[in-house]
């Protein structure tokens, strides 16, 4: 039976990994993402779990174990936050690149310098194009309900890509919140059994991991994994359906919210989602067609249905956790600039506002006055700022 | 052990056909290597020279299970692998023992390795971590690593007008380094004396935990010798005492060959291109150095083994 509880982001996390009961887990504590190595170090001590656990000495060594376990065969996991991402840099396109199915909570904060605890999407930003899947969350249910999904996609055998399962460092992770646990033999059934087809242990067969390409064949290797990610898209799509199945709860490729008749649209990823919608309902109380679109498959990026949902607005402004310092605005407008370009109709005035760096809070007010710069875009037909930093001190 | 004859007749487990220079010393350390092993095994390698010249996509010289992942992390890696195998065969999943041996050269391993490698022997993962130690970054063209002896010119650090003598610095003890982690078994070996690196990979195999053992693996390139003498070369490191064999088993150290005439390590010097600038006049004093290090280094390792 499922049972709703009041749980923290990173309660929810590590239920989910004790859960799912990998083969192997390799982790490092980092703030804020400490709480699920040490939640679940407890499964591991107590009993509740089969999953050998790896106290690795950094995280580049985290991921290291984890591609290993991975290759040999087993079900493997990790979680890690900011400069603990940072450090597994490397191997991230290593784990991508040998197609390893591992799955990793990442506990969204800032990247130094100046060093910073809190919430920004900087660190899992920055990782986009090193072939994993990237599933961003707005809060609690949304990480673990992600993450139980996230085994079955990462392991589908038209994929075989890592995923990570994002979620806001502090405001979700350490966040009281309201969720609904599935039964263990529930997610059990649902995830299945990890029956890889080709490993290190089935020594039988054996096989060469991680050979040296030259200009003759690594080009061909880093197509197929283009090719992977386009299939993403539609196993996302089919695990969501059978995750509704067992959970009633709803999952697209992104949420579109009051977004069908509104003119004007926010775009925004993970817990800024929350404040944003109080605000969509607030100007729709006063009779202001707004609505708001968020992010939930960020990589690979489903560019041609976000561009239709968006497609006809007035005005559509992108919330970026994360500058690029291209001077063009943060990753998310960037992209999402990319995407509109092909739609239909005329082109769509869009305008970037990067928030909340280093945890700094986005409020009601910052997010209404963003609705207003849009109606003002739409009235006058002008840009004046393309991209702005909401909420700093100039 | 085996006799030459039976291991002669072995399946190896690394194959020919691999692009390693002619006069490498790490197919060899490894061939050697691969011999005591009777389970099956599953084989990691740091990058380096040994990993690109085996797995040149599409061939493989590996018979084995074989996993490269990065340049720092072959032991990282290889405690994925091991960790595996307990939680599979926990399971009933995996029923076969199966070994785990991680290689890396001396860049992979004394440097930019060392904190992987370190993490996984104090994890007490039981696997056997072998160092082929070439004494240098071979693999991007020579250049200085913490292995390198004192006196080498490499390409970081050649013997010039302003530093004539190449490295200033002495090499670290990796062996000791490991040993200090109080592993259970620890041991330096060369290929020239293969029957006793056989045997020492057949005790690190043996011990439950992990194990380390670090060989010379002369680079003709690097080292600059005729690829024909690559054994001679072993053969006089350890008859100088440059490179003494020993075991630390359990913290007991014994010294396995102990040269009845103790040659200069100038006869060894001299037969490499690397060395050859300390040949020169006004280098005399390099020399020396060298050969108080060498002498130093062996009375304490023969110190310590007195004290049992």
């Amino acid at each position: 039976m499922s049972k709703r509880v009041a749980i923290t982001g990173n309660e929810a996390l590590a239920e989910a990994m004790r859960q799912i009961n990998p083969d192997v887990v390799a982790a490092y504590p980092i703030t804020p993402a400490t709480e699920i190595v040490q939640i679940f170090a407890d499964s591991v001590s107590n009993g509740r779990v089969d999953t050998e656990f790896v106290t690795v000495e950094s995280e580049h060594s985290a991921m290291s174990a984890t591609i290993g376990a991975s290759a040999a065969g087993a079900r493997a996991m990790t979680a890690t936050s900011s400069q603990g991402l940072a450090l597994m840099w490397e191997m991230l396109y290593i784990a991508a690149g040998l197609r390893l199915p591992i799955v990793a909570p990442i506990v969204n904060r800032a990247l130094s310098a100046p060093i910073n605890i809190h919430c920004d999407h900087s660190d899992t930003m920055g990782a986009r194009d090193s072939g994993w899947i990237q599933i961003y969350s707005e809060d609690a249910q949304e990480a673990y309900d992600n993450l139980i999904q996230a085994i079955r996609i990462s392991e589908h055998p038209d994929v075989l890509l890592p995923t990570m399962v994002t979620m806001d460092g502090f405001i979700v992770s350490h966040g009281m919140g309201n969720a609904e646990l599935l039964a263990d033999d529930v997610v059990q059934k649902f995830i299945g059994e990890y029956e890889p087809e080709h490993y290190l242990l089935d020594v039988e067969n054996p096989i060469t991991v991680g050979a040296l390409d030259f200009a003759d064949w690594y080009f061909e290797h880093r197509r197929q994994l283009a090719d992977a990610h386009s299939k993403v898209q539609d196993v996302v799509l089919q695990v969501a359906k059978e995750f509704k199945e067992i959970s009633g709860r709803e999952y697209k490729l992104f949420d579109a919210y009051r977004l069908d008749d509104a003119e004007y649209a926010i775009v925004v990823i993970n817990s800024a989602a929350g404040t944003a919608k109080t605000v969509v309902d607030e100007l729709r109380e006063k009779g202001l067609k707004v609505g708001l679109l968020k992010i939930r498959l960020f990589r690979p990026f489903p560019h041609k249905e976000i561009a239709e949902a968006l497609s006809g607005k007035k005005a559509v402004a992108v919330l970026d956790r994360a500058d690029s310092l291209s001077l063009m605005g943060g990753p998310l407008y960037i992209d999402l600039r990319a995407a509109m370009y092909d739609s239909p109709g005329s082109r769509v005035p869009m305008v970037n506002y990067i928030y909340g760096l280093g945890g700094r809070d986005v409020n009601l007010e910052q997010i209404a006055g963003v609705y207003d710069d849009l109606m003002e875009i739409a009235k006058t037909g002008k840009i004046t700022q393309p991209v702005t930093y909401l909420g700093v001190r100039e | 052990m085996a006799s030459l004859k039976e291991l002669s007749m072995k399946e190896e487990l690394l194959c020919g056909g691999h692009r390693a220079c002619a006069g490498c010393a790490a197919p060899i350390a490894i061939r050697q290597a691969l011999m005591a092993v009777d389970t099956d095994v599953v084989v990691g390698c740091a990058t380096g020279c040994l990993e690109v010249t085996t797995t040149i996509y599409p061939f493989t010289a590996w018979n084995v299970p074989f996993i490269h992942n990065a340049f720092e992390n072959s032991a990282a890696t290889v405690s994925g692998v091991e960790t595996a195998y307990r939680a599979l065969k926990k399971k009933g999943k995996i029923k076969r023992d199966i070994q785990f041996i991680a290689l890396g050269g001396d860049g992979g391993t004394y440097d930019i390795g060392l904190q992987s490698l370190s993490g996984a022997m104090e994890r007490g993962h039981d696997m056997v971590y072998i160092c082929y130690d070439n004494q240098a970054y071979m693999n991007t063209g020579i250049q200085r690593s913490s292995a390198t002896p004192k006196g080498a010119s490499t390409t970081t650090s050649p013997a010039g007008s302003a530093i004539p003598t190449g490295k200033k610095q002495i090499r670290k003890d990796l062996t000791e380094v490991m040993a200090a982690h109080h592993i259970p078994y620890a041991a330096q070996a060369s290929p020239s004396n293969w029957k006793d690196f056989i045997r020492k990979v057949e005790k690190a195999l043996a011990v439950e935990g992990p194990a380390f053992i670090n060989v010379l693996a002369p680079c003709r390139l690097g080292w600059r010798f005729d690829p024909a003498e690559t054994i001679d070369l072993m053969r006089l490191a350890v008859a100088t005492c440059f490179w003494p064999l020993y075991e630390i088993e359990d913290g007991v150290v014994t010294v396995n060959h102990k040269p009845r005439n103790k040659k200069p390590v100038s006869e060894w010097l001299k037969k490499q291109g690397r060395f050859r600038h300390l040949f020169a006049p006004g280098n005399e004093a390099m020399l020396e150095e060298i050969q108080e290090d060498v002498d130093g280094n062996w009375n304490r390792l023969l110190a310590r083994e007195a004290m049992g």
